[in-house]
């Protein structure tokens, strides 16, 4: 077990560190300022920015997991964002997709919104991911320990869980500026 | 009556072949042959159905989507804030629950306000019947190319064999 205690990380710092493992990789990151830091952090083809659909990130990744089974997908997603759509958790796993990373940023509130607090910080989202089904699920506060876990588990079959408490801080970060449209036929060829 | 199996089959030689859903009474036919075949994914809500199908389609798949006309409602916000505006297409086969009337009270409101609610939202529907199948199923082979968004193709009880017909 990892400690609870130690330093925790702004969001974007985790972000950062999650993308400076990967390299092409799809990479499905949820709508709200995770997409928005995101893409400043590191612009990538390989990377789907959401900027709708609040829940269904895993879903799209399932999707893509499904269809490429030879490469690893990789979620970005929120701790409101899991909670909404916490049935997918079910899907995976139940469905069990081998190179399928769910990586929650669980900063505890609805960041977008006006940092209104989410269940997260009573209901253990890791512990559900587990009861779910995801063969690999860690949950970590440090940035060396996101850093060890995620290179674990991009080297492992999962499906993988990892939930990452991170601060309420939010980047003074601008919209994405691509059309949709043109995100979905980057990602699509990026990933052929 | 359409046979499940030879529905499915139409489907596929018109290039389909991803399909997932949540089912419905009307559609079991189907959804059975699909499942013979290993060929269908299940979700639990029909929004997570149509976003794992824009996830298949970018991955290089060409997606189905079965639900019973009430998960348009659950999907609906999904369909129109991923599927529409990021133009990721795929085909929705949607039972009429409640057409005419005839169904449980649940059914009632949906059945009769589907196809205004698809025309609102924009997304091109389309009635299946069995002596216009053909044409019902290059329409939606049509309208998908071109158009590059959800299509639905709506199937009324009797239509495609169901589990009990």
């Amino acid at each position: 077990m990892r400690p609870e205690e130690g330093t925790i990380q702004s969001r974007a710092r985790a972000i950062e560190a999650v993308l400076g493992l990967l390299t092409d990789q799809p990479v499905i990151i949820c709508n709200g300022f995770p997409s928005r830091e995101a893409f400043k952090l590191a612009d990538r083809p390989t990377h789907f920015y959401m900027i709708g659909s609040m829940g269904v990130a895993p879903a799209i990744g399932l999707g893509v997991a499904l269809v490429k089974p030879d490469k690893k997908v990789i979620v970005l997603d929120g701790d409101g964002n899991v909670l909404m759509g916490m049935g997918t958790l079910a899907t995976v796993g139940a469905l069990k997709p081998k190179n399928f990373i769910h990586v929650v940023l669980d900063n505890e509130v609805y960041g977008s919104t006006g940092n209104q607090p989410t269940l997260s910080r009573v209901v253990r989202l890791d512990q559900v991911a587990k009861a779910a089904g995801y063969v690999h699920v860690e949950r970590v506060r440090e940035r060396e320990d996101l850093v060890y876990e995620l290179k674990d588990m991009l080297g492992k079959e999962g499906p993988s869980f990892l939930l990452v408490k991170v601060t309420e801080q939010a980047e003074d970060v601008d919209r994405v500026p691509l059309e949709p449209v043109e995100i979905t036929q980057r990602f699509k060829k990026a990933i052929e | 009556m359409i046979e499940g199996d030879d529905f499915v089959r139409t489907l596929q030689e018109i290039g389909f072949n991803f399909f997932t859903g949540v089912p419905d009474s009307i559609l079991g036919g189907i959804i059975s042959a699909l499942m013979e075949q290993r060929l269908y994914t299940p979700a639990v809500r029909e929004d997570e159905a149509v976003a794992m199908a824009a996830g298949a389609y970018m991955a290089g798949k060409i997606p189905a989507v079965l639900m019973q006309n009430s998960g348009l409602g659950t999907s609906l916000n999904t369909l129109m804030s991923l599927n529409l505006i990021y133009q990721q297409p795929c085909l929705l086969l949607v039972s009429w629950r409640g057409f005419q009337g005839k169904d449980a009270p649940e059914h009632l409101v949906m059945g009769q306000t589907m196809t205004q609610l698809l025309d609102t939202v924009r997304i091109p529907h389309r009635i299946l019947s069995e002596p216009t199948a053909v044409d019902d199923v290059n329409w939606v082979a049509e309208t998908f190319t071109k158009q590059r968004i959800p299509v639905a193709l709506l199937i009324k009880k009797g239509v495609v064999k169901g589990l009990q017909p």
